[in-house]
């Protein structure tokens, strides 16, 4: 099979969650997004390493997981705490720096 | 091949909806699909490693990880539909459009050729050569991620942290306070009375009837009357004057019985 299917569903997927980053307020669905826009640049990964017959496409792939588990950590750790002070998950709301 | 063309129009279709959906939890769920069925695709493309991988850190770990963050968050913290840039939702995804069109014009504009495939590369299976180029060609960067994963660790860890600002109470002050109330305003010391369930019924949402026959307002949890779900046991209170009048009569009888015994004797 062709690799131009498994990029341009990858393209789309990216696409979606870049919208979604934009669109959305709540900081935990924004977040998500962001982990769709991995995924799809982990499937473009995946796809070239089976098109170019090596390997070190899957171990990039590897490290991005790697990277977006450590990742998604923090950035929990970070909304809990913005939420426990400002009792809100909104991105609108942490606008302190503006003022 | 076949699992490509079923997986991919869920795929795009439960994006979507988690970028459009309201609420968050279902976004997360919808996410769970999505991260599934790409698990699934990796295993179609000869990375059976990357599946395990996939499922297990994504959608076992990370996905997790998002709706225990939801659940202390709140579930029905769904999104403000207000704009605080006026159009910016419109034109973000006008944008979006715009930036898929393009990269899927460009990535099918290109030709690749066929595709070599991993079979002459795996001779001993797809996870000993990811193993084998990940402690030799990739050694450095799999010792540094060690060393994020601590630094995540340590992060969430200092983030997650809260200051105790003011000190414990201990049981010695908790049964000191009980005492304090009971001297001041009366408050009975000891525990609350324990719900009537098992006299009639099986559930807690039934008063504990007082030996006048009234329910007892403290056996019940303060949430369940204001949901209004506490059980009427007006009933019971006759069923209990009832068993109150045959024990009475039963007394009689055997005091009857223990006096026709001693004319006996």
């Amino acid at each position: 099979m062709s690799v131009t299917p498994f990029l341009v569903l990858s393209a789309l997927l990216f696409s979606i969650g870049a919208i979604g980053v934009l669109v959305r307020r709540n900081a935990i669905v924004v977040f998500m997004c962001v982990e769709l826009m991995l995924n799809a640049s982990n499937l473009t990964f995946v796809a070239f390493a089976r098109q170019h017959g090596n390997l070190d496409g899957q171990i990039a792939a590897f490290f991005v997981m790697v990277v977006a588990a450590a990742e998604v950590v923090v950035g929990l750790a970070i909304i809990m705490t913005i939420f426990r002070t400002r009792r809100s998950a909104s991105v609108d709301d942490a606008s302190l720096l503006k003022y | 091949m076949i699992a490509f063309w079923i997986l991919a129009p869920v795929m795009v279709v439960c994006a979507l909806a988690m970028v459009v959906v309201r609420k968050a939890v279902h976004s997360a769920m919808l996410l769970a699909v999505v991260m599934v069925s790409l698990a699934v695709l990796y295993a179609a493309q000869d990375a059976p490693f990357l599946f395990a991988v996939q499922i297990i850190v994504y959608t076992g770990a990370v996905l997790m990880l998002f709706l225990f963050v939801l659940m202390l968050v709140g579930v029905d913290s769904s999104d403000s539909m207000v704009e605080t840039l006026r159009g910016q939702r419109v034109a973000a995804t006008a944008v979006g459009a715009v930036f898929a069109v393009l990269l899927v014009a460009s990535v099918t504009q290109a030709t690749y050729g066929a595709a070599v495939g991993l079979e002459a590369f795996e001779e001993d299976g797809n996870v000993s050569g990811v193993a084998q180029l990940l402690f030799s060609k990739y050694v450095l960067a799999f010792e540094v991620t060690s060393a994020l994963l601590i630094t995540a660790a340590l992060g969430a860890m200092l983030l997650a942290h809260r200051e105790r600002l003011t000190p414990k109470t201990t049981q010695r002050d908790m049964a000191l306070q009980r005492m304090r109330d009971y001297a001041e305003h009366g408050v009975h010391p000891g525990p609350l009375p324990s719900p009537g369930m098992l006299a009639r019924h099986n559930s807690v949402d039934t008063p504990a009837l007082l030996p006048d026959g009234t329910p007892s307002e403290l056996s019940i949890s303060r949430i369940m009357r204001a949901r209004g779900t506490v059980r009427d046991v007006s009933q019971d209170r006759l069923i209990a004057t009832e068993i109150e009048a045959g024990t009475k009569q039963l007394e009689s009888g055997r005091t009857h019985d223990t006096q026709n015994e001693g004319t006996k004797r």
